[in-house]
């Protein structure tokens, strides 16, 4: 009986300890040694990752992951005082108004003849549909501009080959914007009343203004994501889409019905004569252009009211569909431009399109139905070949240089390497957990720089320690220098990273902006020296110039301010020295304070609602007595005789006592 | 009078043209890194101009109340250009006519040009490392501020580098160049006597 107990407590034992352990796994060999960058050394690529909702982009090294700068794009930043100071508030104005958040999901990275050229970083509001342009000689978001006839601007900010264009897709087709339309439906009026909208954003190439060249207007499905062609197909673009149902309402089973949606296939080339030859109409709508001047270091914000519209039912020869199967999320092009990857995220396989076939299919007419008077081409006809069981839920591929692609999957959480031409699967990785994006460096280009693959994931879990119910977000860096993947890191995110590029630092790191020239600041406000520092009353306005070096205030003892005041701090930062911004900070402001850069000038506006004496300082340690750093400003009752009088430095006879 | 070989009258020529290099090429650099500035500070003096980091150093100097390094207060930078000219000329004056004395002449004033212009330099030093504002924020009991003449030195965070730029070496050249050229023609001319 005792030996029975015994055998059974064994059993027992055993059966519990066969609950599998979790992924803690597993970075192996000379891991560490390979992520190492020893202190005071350099990162080998900018990782320029988008952050989600946070509404940023962040700037990470690779192969380090160590964070060096989150970017305020679409976000209100009160740390910097992004969208808080007078100069900067223009640049988050909408035609909904001032929107001071939004949801940036993908990064694109400025090319020349389809190689990165580090010039910029475009960014997406998938909310309020927007595209940002970033320019990486300053980390610094240099222009917005809204979309109109756009809901849930996802399929963006794409670009083609030479940054001709950025694209905007729809990912919630809506009734259009524009004047004489009636926004004013029944959401079941859907097929009928509701419009996708593919806008054709042009980039000027020395300065990169961008413009909302033409819209195409087309059914009312979900574009996804999007790639332009290159080399060969450098003429077209690529957008998934889902719910070729059209359905609007619990889309997590209505949209996902049939066997196939589609990849649209657009010729862009075509479509920009046509916008040429005035074969649009033009609409009346209302969209916000803002952009920042750097001269003046301030945001030029404007509203437009036109934009051409393209039917490709009429023009016939500019869009044309590819059946793919089960709601397609990613759509990557290959370097060579030749093979077009659609990520079903319901499919069990993935397939491969071949732009040779898809031109030959074109030519022949090789149609198999119309979808809403648009030609769809035969999946066979056009299909290069399937990778068979790749895993579950693919999402996104990026390439290497040596013709293999890596592609996500969430559901099976795995990166899978698979050949482009021989459709064989060659490795795959687990990741920790639930990967999105993914991205090799210089993986969406026609010259991927290789490397790495790292990976984007959703959820964290066990992997690191817990921070109570929300944790941070994740990336995971795998070395694919060899036949096999190889995990080496795994690094926590800002918000939560959709998708990222990689760029190497030699392309971007010599062209960084140290200072602002002082001499070239035409700010209105600005104080080029300390002489120019002052203070004027403009009726209830109160404009106090001032003058920030190391490290002291000009002028840091103001008298004579009274409530029913505004008044308007325009600080500028005289320093010609890199690495020595000021901050300034006031009691009481209920926006934010402020980073000024070396002979930049920013405002922030402060309405004191109560009197007093408030002390305003610096916020950024600036040197060893950047805690002196600090001035005074009197706040009078309404109608009070105080003289209006400032100063820095001076102390009066009886003060001295 | 006893002339010059023609060896060394063309040596002399080619010496007396090294001194144009200083219009061209900083004759000084000083040189300063600190842990804030691992990228270093530099400030170069001319014959004519100083220029450089100028208004960074000027920034950080206020802390200890160094007065404002402001090439406008050296008169130096007036007359110095005429004298390298003078030098450069009399030089080649020298070469031409080949008179023994006439470098003799020209090597001793090429000294003691040299020695008052580093004093003068020291000087300078001097006065801008002791001449401190008293009511200045950081005040260290018996420091005084002043780069080496030639050389490190340690200056609270800063370190303090002071050396020959490109002009610099080609002027020290020149009169390497002349005072061997005198010793030789001295020599010679006693061998003869």
């Amino acid at each position: 009986m005792k030996n029975l107990s015994l055998v059974l407590l064994v059993a027992t034992i055993a059966i519990i300890g066969c609950k599998p352990k979790s992924g803690v796994s597993v970075a192996t060999g000379d891991a560490a040694t390979k992520v190492y960058v020893a202190p005071g050394t350099y990162d080998e690529f900018y990782n320029v990752v988008s952050g989600g909702f946070s509404g940023q982009m962040a700037i990470y090294g690779i192969p380090s992951g160590r964070l060096f700068r989150e970017i305020p794009v679409f976000s209100a930043d009160p740390e910097t005082g992004w969208g808080y100071t007078e100069e900067t508030k223009g640049m988050l104005m909408t035609s909904h108004g001032f929107v001071p958040w939004d949801d940036l999901h993908h990064p694109a990275l400025s090319t020349t003849n389809g190689v990165h050229d580090g010039r910029w970083a475009f960014g997406n509001a998938n909310n309020t549909p927007r595209i940002a342009r970033i320019d990486m000689k300053t980390f610094k978001t240099a222009e917005i501009i809204e979309l109109p006839n756009s809901s849930g601007n996802h399929s963006s900010p794409f670009i083609t080959e030479n940054t001709e264009y950025t694209v905007a897709g729809t990912r919630f087709s809506s009734p259009p914007d524009y004047q004489g339309s009636n926004p004013d439906v029944s959401i079941n009026s859907y097929k009928e009343n509701f419009k996708g909208y593919i806008s054709f954003v042009s980039v000027e190439k020395e300065s990169g203004m961008m413009d909302v060249a033409f819209q195409l207007q087309i059914p009312p499905l979900n574009t996804d994501l999007a790639r332009a062609g290159k080399g060969p197909s450098h003429d077209w673009f690529f957008f998934s889409c889902y719910n070729s149902e059209q359905a609007f309402t619990l889309l997590e089973v209505n949209a996902s019905q049939k066997d196939k949606d589609f990849i649209l296939a657009v010729n862009w080339k075509k479509a920009e004569e046509y916008a040429k030859a005035g074969k649009g109409s033009k609409k009346n709508v209302k969209y916000a252009h803002n952009y920042y001047d750097e001269s003046k270091h301030t945001t030029i914000s404007e509203i437009k009211n036109e934009v051409l519209v393209l039917d490709p039912k009429e023009l016939k020869d500019v869009l044309y569909l590819i059946p793919c199967p089960k709601s397609p999320h990613g759509c990557d092009v290959d370097p060579t431009g030749q093979y077009i990857v659609g990520s079903g995220k319901l499919a069990a396989l993935i397939p491969v399109f071949s732009f040779d076939k898809i031109q030959k299919a074109i030519d022949a007419k090789d149609f198999e139905a119309e979808y809403d008077g648009i030609p769809v081409l035969k999946y066979e006809s056009v299909l290069h070949g399937e990778v068979q069981k790749p895993g579950l839920g693919p999402l996104h591929t990026e390439f290497d240089d040596k013709g293999n692609a890596y592609t996500s999957f969430f559901v099976s959480s795995e990166i899978v390497k698979w050949n482009v031409q021989s459709l064989q699967v060659l490795d795959r990785v687990p990741t920790y957990y639930s990967i999105g994006h993914l991205c090799v460096p210089g993986g969406p280009t026609a010259k991927p720089w290789g490397k790495y693959v790292i990976a984007y994931n959703k959820i964290t879990k066990d992997r690191y320690l817990p921070t109570g119910p929300e944790l941070t977000q994740s990336a995971q860096l795998y070395s694919i220098d060899g036949d096999k993947m190889e995990l080496l890191l795994d690094f926590p995110t800002t918000g939560e990273p959709h998708y990222a590029e990689a760029i190497p630092a030699e392309l971007v790191k010599g062209n960084s902006v140290k200072i602002f020239k002082i001499e070239e600041n035409n700010h209105p406000y600005a104080a080029k020296g300390e002489k120019e520092a002052k203070v004027i009353r403009e009726g209830n306005k109160v404009h106090v110039v001032m003058s920030s070096i190391r490290s002291h205030f000009v002028p840091d003892n103001i008298e004579g301010v009274k409530i029913g005041d505004e008044v308007y701090f325009h600080v500028t930062n005289l320093e010609q020295d890199w690495d020595v911004p000021h901050g300034f900070a006031v009691k009481g402001a209920d926006n934010a304070e402020m980073l000024i850069m070396p002979g930049e000038t920013a405002t922030i506006k402060w309405v004191p609602n109560r009197v007093g004496v408030f002390p305003f300082y610096c916020t950024d340690f600036c040197s060893a007595l950047h805690q002196e750093m600090q001035g005074y400003i009197r706040v009078s009752p309404a109608g009070s005789s105080v003289p209006l009088t400032y100063s820095t430095g001076k102390v009066t006879k009886e003060a001295a006592k | 009078m006893k002339k010059l070989g023609i060896q060394h009258r063309v040596v002399i020529g080619i010496a007396a043209l090294l001194f144009l290099f200083t219009f061209k090429f900083p004759f000084w650099v000083i040189y300063l890194t600190a842990p804030q500035y691992p990228e270093g500070l530099s400030l170069y003096i001319y014959l004519h101009k100083i220029s450089g980091d100028i208004e960074i150093i000027n920034g950080l100097n206020h802390y200890i109340g160094m007065a404002i390094i402001d090439q406008n207060d050296f008169k130096e930078f007036v007359f110095l250009p005429y004298i390298i000219a003078f030098i450069t000329a009399s030089g080649i004056l020298t070469a031409i006519i080949g008179s023994r004395k006439l470098l003799f002449g020209w090597t001793a004033f090429l000294l003691i040009f040299s020695i008052l212009a580093i004093y003068d330099f020291w000087h300078w030093e001097y006065t801008y490392g002791h001449n401190l504002d008293p009511d200045a924020a950081i005040q260290v009991p018996g420091m005084s501020y002043q780069p080496p003449l030639i050389g490190y030195k340690q200056l609270l965070n800063f370190g303090a580098y002071s050396y020959p730029h490109g002009g610099g070496w080609f002027y020290i050249g020149g009169v390497a160049v002349a005072c061997l050229v005198s010793i030789l023609a001295w020599r010679k001319s006693r061998k003869i006597s």
